[in-house]
This record gives structure tokens, sequence and C-alpha cells, in this order.
């Protein structure tokens, strides 16, 4: 086989081969069983001490969703203040100036919601100080929340009938002493060692060949690199982010960040199996959302390894694909397979620009952000599938002759309510994002603005849509990346997604925890031949279609007029 | 199922005319917001109603008068479908129980006056309709029951075959269980006095007639969800058009008002949203055509989820009562000379028992000589009856221990070899009964418990559909297993008493199971009442009648499965209709959005597969296909998806490729032949 195709097929299967025993270890660390890293317990329990949490309190729904919607309003309150100030704080080598009011609004929902849309550049918009202790420490905390919701949602399926979801704090912390600290320091170490900068020292300069002076940011950065991947944030130390040589030196480091993100969504999934005791239920979910990954990715390098038919009518051979916007070391295979990785998990990091993919490259990545749930973020993607599965047992329930249930609870009026309203609400925020988008730009084109809405665009035409679609969709997804291209950092963007960014965030964790909450509540029913199987190839096959058809029915139209007619009028 | 099927044709014109008036009355917009889907299509139709205004004042720029005025037509029928759709469901709902109400109204009844202890009552003829609940009426042979009833004194054989079209006669007395008479059926012999037990309007009949026709009609709970998730699919698809006219205008595409409107009705899910209410009056509709009335749709709902049926073994497992199926004549004994014994000991008795030993024994009993014999009837003391011949012979049968006390006290043995045969009935769930001639063993009957024939299948099929069924039965619990093993049912309760049925419920309701039970008497009240669906029987007293939420006018035990049957054919078509209306968008879409923007990007006339005639046929065919599909599936919503006990997953296999792929490629070829045809006039 082709080496560059090698190279996809074993970082995927090593991150598989990885996930297993990690999940493992989860499950463990979530059921309160001994494992290898119980010399945390001390760490854990000053911290209990000193925050005054019993960690042995179960918690229902409301008070856990209260407990964590709470912490991270004091977040977000406490990373806009310091991004704000940042010029005036130390660790400022570079002597980077304050964020805009509504830059910084726009950066601390960003990272605070694992989204990491960034509409500034690390090198300058930011500074050490901030870079570790709003950047770093929101990656960190904002995964933490991402799993100890998915964790919620394993507790509410766990017991046949109960409210306690378990203790908010007690999972957060752990998810983080136990997971995320061990793990990222073993790649942060892996990258240290390739070649990315782990100083506090300011811009290095170097004299090119050409003579040029170049100065060279660098910083204490092969740290929020590990993070970064490990929590599916993607928001990166450099404005390039995992195409910049510091930030991602080779195809070692290039294999390591994509296992490094890929890797708890996976886990979480066997966790799942585990923790419930049905293995069967969490493979059925995998193989459907590996499979709904290898439609996406197996097209998608294809295109990319053919290259560019408007290149080729022109007459340049294309021997290695379509390189725009690729970096050599990487080639056109495993940028086109973290393109679609990077969106189909809430990453949002890049190695390549997703601007310069081609015309139905750039469709699949918009379909894994719009779809959100094959793998999906760190504890998220689970809550997102979560959603799909409660539709299709809905559905499938009725086709099989019962009223609906899930794991032996009943789906009734007020689940589906919830269900409905999370599914419709992706849809408002993107489209309504864009259609809000296209209307300014349209008619108002002129308005007196900073940056005026015709000069948005890049590209006009299909691509253009394509842009401000993809912007949305990456914001509602809380992927952050971006079709680059886009004026985004100004005013309408910086707010607009900001919101979108909130919302899309919030509302799928609290739905899926709130009916997780319902179900768990109500009376049991056992099991019988009458009801519908949900570890069963035959289930798998009805979401995996519920997801298609959802998806494919709410953005068929701008999927036509962005990436669809761009590639027929190609 | 009943032999007396109600076999009105789906579409009776007399319905349809009565259906077709109900459509147009139902556009008052009160009764349309009950539908969140199909009153925004109806709100779709007054906005074309708008346009088409607009146009006829001079307005150019929204395409040609008679193709608006077409869209309008084809948005206004499609409300008018979904109208019809439930007017028909409710037309023949309140047709199958009018036909049984009509039986009952304006009959003579013979009312009775109390004058008081020491007079003779006064009695006089009023119409049916006068009486009230608490009026005494009186029946004599040849007499129709005016009104539903209990009778306070007498016994009658009485014809329900107009109610439940068994033409053999039942038997109804006073006190006990079967004390219920039925407005309409007609006393045979007899008289007997009845107390009304409903006043005119009330009856059950009365009050699913009130259910069908929609005044009292609540949704059921799982109706209220998949309305939620309509109008949530309905909500995104609002989104997609909204957003649609900046988009449009992003790519400089002029859009008109009739192609927003018609993409938008297109995608929405008309299709079930025009047909659920009809499902759920069908779902009653076909318990009623089993001959089964609903106190409300929710129970019918319930029965499809059912895990566990309690079923009592007399009438429902076993034929009536038992049989004698074998005699086994003691040693020295010859067959004849025992059948005959066994014949002339049952000449007298009445019992189903003694008639099938008569049968067996396949003699012409009027060839015996009975001339003065005396018959000994049966009592509690000696527990066996016979006959006494006039030539001092003494024949004898009874239970086994009354027989040889008999036997031994005479001074002669029981002889081993029968005693054992008594074992081996025994063991195998039968009775024995021992015969005698003058105090010396003869043999031994043995009678069985016949099962039904069939019923070890349907047993089969309940298990495949996840629902458990259980015996209840007052036999010991060693013939109460070998039935129950026989039968093949999963459970028994033996030697119940009523509070067993109540308990074994409550412990099947802890575990989560929805329980189903079919009662007749008063002491069955509380269990039909704590039953998740319980099943009264129309003979049954009032207290049962009223503590049950269905009620089968057959008497029939077994109704239950079917009822389990109509339940999940509700469910299932609400679901697989859900599918096919969901299924159905992939290919309005393909026929819609080339169509909108094939002017301003040209290259979409690639997405444009159907190969549609023009962008204004494409979406008059789309909007066409839509609007017909939904009287197309009248018949499936009236009749119910049929339910096969295959599995949850082999089912849900087999309507995701009928009704999912199905639903996605109906559409592709639907739309290209209306297109062509279309296309003739455009």
């Amino acid at each position: 086989m082709n080496t560059e195709l090698t190279g996809v097929v074993v970082t995927f299967l090593l991150t598989v081969f990885l996930a297993y025993p990690l999940a493992k270890y989860i499950a463990k660390v979530f059921a309160g069983e001994r494992t290898f890293t119980d010399f945390m317990n001390p760490v854990e329990r000053f911290i209990y001490r000193i925050s005054g949490i019993d960690p042995k309190k179960g918690m229902n729904w409301k008070e856990y969703l209260t407990a964590m919607l709470m912490i991270n309003m004091l977040w977000l309150f406490y990373a806009f203040f310091l991004l704000l100030n940042q010029s005036s704080l130390p660790l400022n080598p570079d002597g980077n100036p304050n964020m805009t009011p509504d830059l910084s609004f726009n950066t601390a929902i960003s990272f605070l919601v694992n989204c990491n849309l960034q509409h500034y550049s690390g090198e300058s918009g930011l500074t050490y100080f901030t870079q570790l202790f709003v950047i770093t420490f929101l990656q960190f905390v904002s995964a933490a929340t991402g799993i100890a919701a998915a964790v919620a949602l394993f507790n509410g399926l766990k017991h046949k009938t109960t409210d306690n979801l378990g203790n908010f704090w007690d999972i957060f912390t752990k998810t983080i002493t136990r997971i995320l600290l061990p793990i990222c320091i073993v790649i942060a170490v892996i990258l240290a060692f390739n070649g990315s900068p782990a100083s506090y020292d300011g811009k290095d300069s170097i004299v090119t060949l050409q003579g040029d002076t170049v100065g060279v940011s660098r910083g204490p950065a092969a740290g929020m690199i590990a993070i970064k991947h490990l929590g599916t944030n993607g928001g990166g130390w450099f404005g390039v982010n995992s195409a910049h040589p510091l930030e991602n030196p080779n195809y070692l480091t290039n294999m390591v960040e994509l296992i490094a993100q890929m890797l708890i969504p996976i886990a979480m999934l066997f966790a799942l199996g585990f923790y419930i005791r049905r293995k069967k239920f969490a493979y059925m979910i995998f193989a459907v959302m590996t499979i709904g990954m290898l439609f996406l990715i197996v097209p998608t390098i294809n295109w990319e390894m053919h290259g560019s038919p408007e290149i080729a009518k022109m007459g340049i051979l294309q021997a290695t694909g379509a390189m725009e916007g690729k970096e050599v070391r990487f080639g056109p295979a495993i940028s086109g397979y973290w393109s679609i990785v990077t969106t189909i998990i809430s990453t949002g990091s890049v190695n390549s620009m997703h601007d310069s993919s081609m015309p139905l490259s750039g469709m699949m990545q918009m379909l894994g952000m719009l779809i959100n749930a094959f793998y999906g973020g760190v504890g998220v993607g689970i809550l997102n599938y979560f959603i799909y599965i409660i539709i299709a047992v809905f559905i499938g329930g009725l086709m099989v002759g019962r009223t609906p249930e899930f794991m032996g609870h009943k789906v009734e009026a007020r689940e589906v309510k919830i269900a409905a309203l999370v599914t419709l609400l992706s849809a408002f925020l993107i489209k309504g994002g864009t259609a809000l988008a296209a209307y300014y730009f349209v008619q108002h084109g002129d308005a007196d603005w900073a940056v005026k809405p015709s000069a948005w665009l890049n590209n006009p035409g299909n691509h253009g849509f394509s842009e401000m679609f993809y912007e949305f969709t990456s914001a509602n997804a809380n992927n952050g990346s971006g079709f680059e291209g886009l004026g985004d950092n100004n005013i309408f963007w910086n707010v607009a997604t900001g919101f979108v960014l909130l919302l899309g965030r919030f509302l799928p964790i609290i739905g899926p925890i709130a009916i997780i909450g319902l179900l768990a509540k109500k009376k049991y029913i056992p099991e019988s031949s009458g009801t519908l199987k949900v570890d069963s190839a035959t289930f798998g096959i009805l979401t995996f279609a519920i997801i298609i058809i959802i998806t494919a029915l709410s953005y068929f139209p701008p999927l036509v007029l962005g990436p669809i007619a761009e590639y027929l009028g190609m | 199922m009943s032999k007396h099927k109600k076999n009105t044709k789906l579409f009776e014109s007399s319905l349809v005319t009565s259906a077709l008036k109900q459509s147009f009355i139902k556009l008052k917009p009160g009764v349309m917001l009950r539908n969140p889907v199909m009153f925004t299509v109806y709100i779709g139709t007054l906005i074309m109603l708008g346009v088409c205004i607009w146009i006829a004042a001079g307005e150019t720029s929204q395409g040609s008068l008679a193709y608006n005025l077409t869209i309008f037509g084809v948005l206004f029928i499609t409300v008018l479908f979904g109208n019809f759709a439930e007017a028909i469901a409710e037309a023949r709902g309140k047709a199958q129980a009018d036909s049984l109400r009509k039986t009952r109204e304006d009959t003579p009844a013979k009312k009775v006056f109390l004058i008081g202890d020491n007079f003779v009552n006064e009695m006089k003829i009023v119409p049916s309709s006068l009486l009230a609940k608490g009026d005494i009426f009186l029946c004599e042979a040849g007499d129709t029951i005016p009104m539903d009833g209990e009778i306070i004194s007498g016994i009658a054989t009485i014809d329900e075959s107009a109610i439940t079209g068994e033409s053999a006669p039942v038997i109804r007395e006073a006190g006990g269980d079967k004390s219920s008479v039925t407005g309409g059926t007609k006393v045979l012999s007899d008289k007997i006095q009845v107390r009304v037990t409903t006043g005119p309007g009330e009856s059950f009949l009365d009050k699913m007639i009130a259910l069908v026709e929609g005044a009292s009609r609540q949704k059921t709970p799982n109706e209220i969800a998949l309305t939620i998730l309509l109008a949530s699919f309905t909500i995104i698809f609002l989104i997609v058009v909204v957003t649609l006219k900046p988009f449009a205008d992003y790519a400089n595409t002029p859009i008109t008002i009739a192609a927003f409107v018609s993409l938008y009705v297109c995608l929405i899910p008309t299709t079930i949203g025009g047909l659920l209410s009809a499902i759920g009056i069908a779902g009653m509709d076909r318990a009623l055509r089993a001959n089964v009335i609903t106190k409300s749709g929710k129970a019918v709902e319930t029965a499809g989820d059912l895990d566990t049926l309690l079923l009592d073994k007399t009438g429902t497992i076993t034929i009536g009562n038992r049989k004698a199926t074998n005699f086994y004549p003691a040693n020295g004994v010859t067959a004849s000379t025992f059948t005959e014994a066994c014949a002339l000991s049952s000449i007298a008795d009445q019992t189903p028992e003694g008639k099938s030993i008569i049968e067996l024994a396949k003699l012409d009993v009027s060839k015996l000589n009975t001339n003065g014999a005396s018959f000994i009837e049966f009592t509690a003391e000696t527990r066996s009856s016979g006959i006494d011949l006039t030539n001092g012979t003494k024949i004898r049968k009874g239970a086994f221990d009354s027989i040889r006390n008999m036997v031994t006290k005479a001074g002669n043995s029981f002889p081993d070899e029968t005693a054992e045969q008594v074992k081996v009935i025994s063991s195998n769930g039968g009775t024995p009964l021992v015969v005698s001639e003058n105090n010396k063993v003869l043999g031994v009957i043995e009678l069985q418990d016949i099962i039904k024939p069939g019923i070890q299948e349907r047993f089969e099929r309940l298990r495949k559909m996840g629902v458990k069924t259980v015996m209840v039965t007052g036999d010991n619990p060693l013939t109460a297993k070998f039935i129950a093993e026989k039968a093949g049912v999963d459970d028994f309760i033996a030697e119940a008493k009523p509070e067993d049925k109540m308990n074994y419920i409550k412990q099947e309701q802890q575990g989560g199971k929805l329980v189903a039970m079919m009662g007749d008497g008063t002491n069955d009240a509380p269990a039909l009442a704590q039953a998740d669906v319980g099943v009264a029987m129309n003979s049954g007293t009032a207290a049962a009648k009223e503590a049950g939420n269905m009620v089968d006018l057959d008497n029939d035990p077994t109704k239950l499965i079917e009822i389990v049957e109509i339940g999940k054919q509700l469910l299932m078509t609400r679901g697989t209709l859900t599918t096919f209306s969901i299924a159905n968008d992939v290919a309005k879409y393909f026929a819609i959005v080339p169509a909108l923007f094939i002017t301003s990007i040209p290259a979409l006339q690639a997405l444009n597969i159907m190969n549609l005639h023009s962008p204004e046929s494409a979406i008059l065919s789309a909007v066409i296909f839509n609007a017909i599909i939904i009287p197309m599936l009248i018949p499936l919503a009236l009749k119910g998806v049929a339910y096969k006990p295959i599995g949850a997953s082999a089912l849900l296999r087999r309507n995701l490729l009928i009704y999912g792929l199905g639903g996605v490629i109906v559409p592709f070829i639907g739309i290209k032949l209306i297109d062509l045809v279309v296309a003739l006039f455009i």
C-alpha cells in the first residue's frame, strides 16, 4: 500500500489500540475502584477540603447541572477579565497588547466552551500569562466539564432506577488529576523532545538564507499543545495551529497529536460499555461512528490525493495531490485524514488550511461538524449521539409496536421534547447565523462598521458562502476550526459566534443530562423479546439513518449553495 | 377472531359523503389548530390565496396567475385530504358504533312501578329512551331487552347474537357473575326483572362514540410525544425555508413565494401529520370491530405494550369443562360391561362431564333399560351419583376416595390395578371417576381438560411478541402444572382465589411490567382496576365492567390476544408512517432545490436527477405528490400495518426496509410520473 495511506491506517489503528486499555482505566476511575493513580488521593482530598466539597454526596440532574453551570460562569468572567488586561500582567516578554472587549468576549467564551475558535493569532494576541492561565487552564477544565457531563449519563444508565448522577465536583476533579494530567505529561514530553518549544523566553530571531531577520515566537507551548489535542480543544499556541513547524514539527508529532485528539472520545465509548456492563451496546455505537467517519474520510483522502481539476486544466501535474494549503512534511493523505478527524471530533486544530481543500472535502468537514457525533468532542460526543439515540428509539420503538423505551425506561413526551429542542437548536443557530451574515453581506454591505460586511469575504460566490456557513457550523459544533479567508475579527463575528458558542455548548449538555435524569427516575421495565434491542446492528443502522436524514434534511440547501455548487461549477 | 365480522367496506359511499362534508367543516381554525403540522399547511394555503389576489391586482414578479392558483388549489386539497382522513376514520368508527346502538333504540320497555311490598307492582309500557338509571323493567320470552342492566330477579336464556354474533343462547340470572344483560339482546325463555344500570347516553357505547367523534377525544401520551417530534421537524423546515431567503439573495436568485410555500409544505411531515388522528381513531375502531368497546384511546395504546396476560384456564385455554376421554375397566370386567355401566350411571347426570361420558360410551341411550330406575343425585356428602335399576343393580360413580370408602365398607377390596390407574390419571392432569356396581369396582373413567385446538400456537405467537402468559385456575398445583405445560403457558396460578390474581398483578407491576387480565365477576373488579388493561366481559357484573377499561361484547377470553395485536398495530402504523413521511423528503429536495436555483446556478442541473421538465413542473409535481400520498395511505392508516411476531429486531428491519427505504424510493418514481403528466400542460 501507498506509504501515505499506510500512515493513516496505522495512526487510526494505534488510536483504537490505545483507547481500549484507557477505557478500562477510565471505567475504574469513575467506579471508584483501585487504580495505579491512587497516589493522587491526598491531592484530591486536599482540594475537596479547601473547597468544602463532600465528594460522596450524590446529586440529581438539576444539582449536577447547577454545579457545572455555576463554575463555568465563574471561569467565563475570570477569563474575560484577564484577557482584557493581559498587557499589564506578568509573563509578557513580547509586549503584546490587551484584547478588545468584543475579542476577549469571543475568546473567553470560545475556550470556555471547548471550541477554541480563534479570532486572534497566538503570537501577537496573547501573553504567556494568558496562554497559560486562561487558555491552557480553560482547555483543561472545559475538557473535564465535557467528560463529567458524559459520566453523569453513564451513572444514569448504570442503575435501574436512580436520581443520583454522581457528584460533579468529584468526577470533575478526578478527570483532571487522573486522566488529563497524566496523559498530557506524556504527550508534552514527546512534543518537547521533537522540537516544540517549552521556554519562557520571548521571540527568538534568526537570519534566513536570504539574509532577512525573522522574529520567531515561542513560549511554554508543548504542554498547551498536549491538552489542546487530548481535550479536543484545538486552539493553537501559534496562529496557524498545527501547521506551524514548532507546534507540529514532524510526522511523529503529527501522529501523536492525531492519536491524542481521538483517544479520549473513543475511550469514552468503550468506557461506557465497561462502566454500565453493556459492552455490546458500546461496540455498536463505536461501529456506527466508525462507519460514519469512514464515509467522510475515504472520499476526502481520495479527493485530496487526486488534486484539483482546475489546476489539472492548466496542464500542471499534481503527482503529490492537492498541495495548496498543505504542509509538505505531512502530505495530502494524512492532512485529509486530520481535516476530518478534527471536524468530527470537536477539536478544530488544523494541520492544513481547510479553505484550500477540494469543495467536497470542505463539505465533508462541514458534515463532520453538523453531525458532531461521530466520536465527537470529549464527553459531549456521546451526549450528542445520545440525542440521536432518543429520536431513533422513539421512531424505532413505534415501528416494533411498543411505546418507545430506552434501556428499560419509557421515552415519553418530555424526553422527546428536550431531544427535539436540542436538534432544533443546531439548525436554528447555524442557519440563522449564516442567514444573518448573508443578509448583512447582501443588504448592508456598506454599513458603516469597522470592517464593512462587503469586505468579510476573500472569495465571493459559492466559496464565500461556504466560509460563512463553515464559521457558524464550527461555532455551533464547538469545533473551532475555521474556513479561513473570512474576516472574522470584528464585532459582528465576535459577538454572533460568541452567542452561538455559548448556546451550542451548554444546551446540548443540559438537554441530554436532563433526559437521563428524567429517564433514570422512571420505573425500570425488564426487556422482553418484543423490546427494541438498542445494542443490535439493526438499531445501529436506524440510528445511522436518523443521523444522516436529519442532517441532510436540515442542511441540504446551504450545502447545495456552498460546496456542491462550487464543485459542480468546477 | 369473532365470527361476527362487520364487514363495512373501507370507503362506503355514505361514509365518504359525510366525511367529505366533515372535511370542510373541519376547516374551522379552532379545529385545525389541534393538529399543528396541518395547521401550518393551512396558513400556507391562505398565504397562497393572498399571493393569487396580489397577482390578480397586477403584481408581475411572482409568476403566472394560473400557476399560483394551481399551487393554491393543491395546497387546499392537501388540507382537505388531511381532514378527510380524520373524518373518514371518525365516520367509520361512528357507523360501527351506531350499528351496535341501533339495536337498542326505542324498544318498548315494560317499566315496573314499585308500589310497595303488599301490592302487585304496576307495569306500563314506555319507550326505552324514557328509562332512567335505577328504573326497573320486566322482560319475558320474546322481548328485546331495552337497556343495559342487571337482573335483580329471575333467570332467562338470552339470545345475544345481535351483539356478539354468537347464535347459541346464554343463561343470565340474578345474583352471581352472570347477571348483566345488554340492550338489544333478546329474551328467549323465562322472565326477568332488570334494573337499569346506565342512563341514556351514558352506556359504554355512547362513551366510545363520543371518543370517536372527537368531542371528548384526548390525545394519548404517545400521540402527544409524536406530535412534539413532528412539530419540531416542522420548525426545522420552517427554519430551512426562512433562511433560504437570505441565502438566495446572496446567490442572486429571486425565489417566488409560491416556491417557498411549496418547499415548506413538501418538507414538513404532512403525510403522518394528516393521518395521525385517523390512525388513533382507527385503532379504537378496529377494537370495536373485534367487538371490544374501549373506554379510552390510551387503553388501546397500552395494550401494545403488555408484558403479561392473566388468562383464566376454563374457556380460554381449555374448552369449557372436562371431558371423558378414556374408560379403564378393572381386571375381569369386559369393556362393554364397563362402558354400559358408565353410560347408565350418567344418564341422569346433566353436568357437562356426565354428558361427555355418554358421548364417549357411544351407546344408544334409549335402548338401555332404565324403566323404573331411580336416579341418585350427586351430593356433597356422598360425592358420588348413580342409578338404582329395577333389578336391584346399584351403579355408582364418584371420586376415588368416596367410592373406595363405599367399597371397603361393604367388605370388598379395591383392586390394585385400578388404584394404580387412578394415580396415573391424576399425574397426567386428569380427573379419575371410579365406577362401582353393587359395591364392586368396575373400573375408572378418565376425565381430561381439553386444550383448545390452536392455543399453543397463539401462546407461541405471544411469546415472540414478548408477552408472558399466565394461566389462572382453581385446580390443584399438580393438575395446573400439567395443563400449563401442555398448553405452553409461561406460568400459572393454581388454586387461585380472587386476591391471588390481584397479588400477582401487583407483583408483576412492581417489576415494571404491564399486565392485562380478563374478568367478569364482582370479585374480579379490584384486579380489573389494578391491571393496566382490564377487559370485562359484557356478561359480567356492572362492577366488573365499571372497573375495567375495555368491555368485550363476545365474552371471549382469548380476545386479549387480539387486543394486544391491535395495540401493537396502532403504534406500528404511527412509527412506519412517520418514517415514510420523513424519508419522502429526500426526493422532494432533489425535485425542488435544483428547480429553485437552476436559473442562477446552471451547474445545479446535475442535481436534477429525476430529469424533471421545468422548475415549475418540478415544484408542482412535488406538491401534488405530497397531496395525493395522503389519501393513498388512508387505507393503510385505517387498517393498520400488519403485525408479525418475528421478534423486535426482525420487525424493525422489515419496517425500515419497507417504509424507510421504500419511503426514499417511492417519491422519486411518483414525482417523475406526475411530472410527465404535468409537463403536458405547462
